[in-house]
């Protein structure tokens, strides 16, 4: 798959370099690409997307592996599995028609009123936009992080809690010894969320307004790389608009491949490690 | 005897039971939106669902009315497209992994597979584009099955190799004292034990690939007309989705609304058909 992703990316490849990574003009009229506006889309969404979910997924993790008794931790994992299920173009459609008017309407008028001052919130409330993107990819990668970090919490023997609260720890200084042994799990888990949150097209493309700018408020429209193939692909004229493309994809996946495998390997470690001892 | 610092103790309490309401807000908080877009959908789609919907084409642009037969046959079509190219590696891999697979390079296999599950699908639409699209010089529905098999493949795998480590030991033990091959074992006794959970996974696997939009846009593009020519662009629900609620006519957002209705309930039955059928038979074997 890499092999023929660099062989269709070839042309762009040699026309551009390193300065594809770097160039902010992206005009298919001229033949000139340049991938930055994009990358910082991604960039920004999926930071913003782990700034919302991350705090609550390891919330959910502790919920369900240290405080729920059986018959609620059951349904509630169920449910936030189902979450992951639903597929990625309904959740687009939600965002298009629940999401972007209630943030058009009420969210992005009292952060500008309030928050105005910030770069990050400054400009008209569109809705379409970075934070609408942010808070779709949140609750897309909510699933992930949190059942897999439920899963690494309880892979840390029992002994552990028992001994905490026998010393006389309360609840919260024994679930935090838990977390100290499980946190490069939660970073694993965080990771795959990560590689999630970079490579999902279609709620993102739908959200997020895709004009292809770089502004610092959360505002304004963006784009990220993956929709961007999903809008221009198809309509690729020249050769060199399809393979810039193409390397943009290429990169998509080097990046996702990365995350992924650093993340499996830490996930991997530290199930092992519990399971054998 | 010593005294207790009641105050730092009282603290420690306070302390204690606000991280546990935090943790439980959480849950809270990312519940809702389940139920939210769940029940949105439900509203919206019901309303919107009619004979029509499943049996009549998309009217021309600006009329009411009309369905999403032929995006509905499309999808089923990809989907058997996409199981043609995806099952049987998978199916086999899974055998393999769960059978013989005890070793680095079966280690390596689970590995890859387990990564190739986090590729965006957008990116392998692009490989399935390159490698069918191209040579053909034409959009087509075989291109839109290539990238839904790759996409099966990961947890076609995976749940194939679960159900197969489910069956118990004893069996491969009985089948191989009475002198039985090995091969012959995992096909007559095993394969057999394990064919409802293979299939509740191959399920599973169709389900994800049902609710794919990204690898379609570029692969079978969509059609606004009748095609069963796997050679040529292809309607599918998803894609469908996509185009409607862009579209500025509330008729078209409402149908929007009707397919999303239809792929929910799909994916919600497949998911916990499977649930059932993995936790009824050999009790939780996830954790």
């Amino acid at each position: 798959m890499a092999y023929e992703m660099i062989r269709g990316s070839e042309l762009s490849l040699q026309k551009f370099g390193w300065n594809f990574l770097t160039g902010t003009v992206w005009d298919p009229v001229a033949d000139v690409y340049g991938a930055f506006p994009y990358i910082f889309g991604t960039v920004t969404s999926s930071f913003l997307a782990m700034l919302l979910a991350l705090p609550l997924s390891i919330g959910i993790a502790i919920f369900l592996s240290e405080l729920a008794p059986q018959w609620i931790e059951r349904p509630v994992s169920f449910m936030v599995e189902l979450l992951a299920a639903i597929p990625s173009i309904v959740y687009g459609l939600w965002g298009i028609f629940v999401l972007v008017p209630w943030l058009r309407t009420s969210v992005e008028p009292f952060l500008i009123n309030h928050l105005g001052d910030l770069p990050f919130f400054q400009g008209a409330p569109y809705g379409f936009g970075m934070l609408a993107a942010g808070i779709i990819l949140a609750i897309m990668i909510l699933p992930i992080i949190s059942s897999i970090s439920r899963d690494v919490l309880r892979a840390i023997p029992n002994s552990l809690r028992e001994a905490a609260l026998a010393l006389g720890a309360t609840r919260w200084e024994a679930t935090k010894i838990i977390l100290a042994d499980g946190k490069s799990g939660i970073l694993g888990a965080a990771l795959l969320g990560l590689g999630r949150a970079v490579g999902e097209t279609m709620a993102v493309t739908m959200v997020i307004g895709n004009r292809a700018e770089i502004s610092a408020s959360l505002l304004d429209p963006g784009h990220s790389m993956a929709s961007v193939i999903a809008n221009e692909f198809a309509e690729a004229t020249t050769e060199l608009y399809s393979s810039s493309l193409i390397e943009i994809a290429l990169i998509l996946f080097a990046v996702t491949i990365i995350l992924n495998v650093i993340a499996r390997l830490i996930v991997w470690s530290i199930t092992k490690k519990f399971k054998t001892t | 005897m010593k005294n207790i610092d009641f105050k730092k103790y009282n603290w420690r309490k306070i302390k204690s039971s606000t991280m546990t309401t935090l943790s439980i807000m959480s849950v809270v908080i990312a519940v809702i939106p389940l139920f939210l877009i769940f029940f949105y959908t439900l509203a919206q789609g019901i309303s919107s669902l009619n004979v029509d919907f499943f049996i009549h084409m998309p009217k021309p642009v600006g009329e009411t009315g009309g369905g999403m037969a032929n995006a509905l046959m499309g999808t089923a079509i990809l989907i058997g497209l996409g199981c043609l190219f995806g099952l049987p590696i998978s199916i086999f891999a899974g055998i393999y992994l769960a059978e013989y697979g005890n070793n680095p390079f079966g280690q390596i296999v689970r590995f890859f597979t387990d990564v190739l599950s986090g590729v965006p699908s957008i990116v392998i639409g692009v490989v399935a584009y390159i490698l069918v699209v191209v040579p053909m010089k034409q959009y087509s529905a075989l291109a839109g099955g290539v990238a839904l098999g790759i996409l099966m493949i990961p947890t076609a795998t995976r749940t194939t190799e679960e159900m197969i480590k489910l069956v118990p030991q004893s069996y491969r033990e009985a089948a191989l004292a009475i002198g039985i091959p090995q091969w012959k074992a995992t096909l007559r006794i095993i394969l057999p034990t394990a064919l409802k959970g293979i299939m509740t996974g191959v399920l599973l696997a169709i389900a994800r690939a049902a609710g794919e939009t990204a690898p379609l846009i570029f692969t079978a593009l969509g059609n606004r007309f009748w095609s069963t020519d796997i050679g040529h662009p292809m309607a599918s629900l998803t894609v469908f989705i996509y185009d409607y609620a862009k579209a500025p006519f509330e008729d078209w957002n409402r149908q929007a609304w009707g397919a999303a209705f239809v792929l929910i309930v799909l994916i919600f039955i497949v998911n916990i058909t499977f649930r059932f059928v993995t936790r009824g038979r050999y009790g939780d074997h996830q954790n």
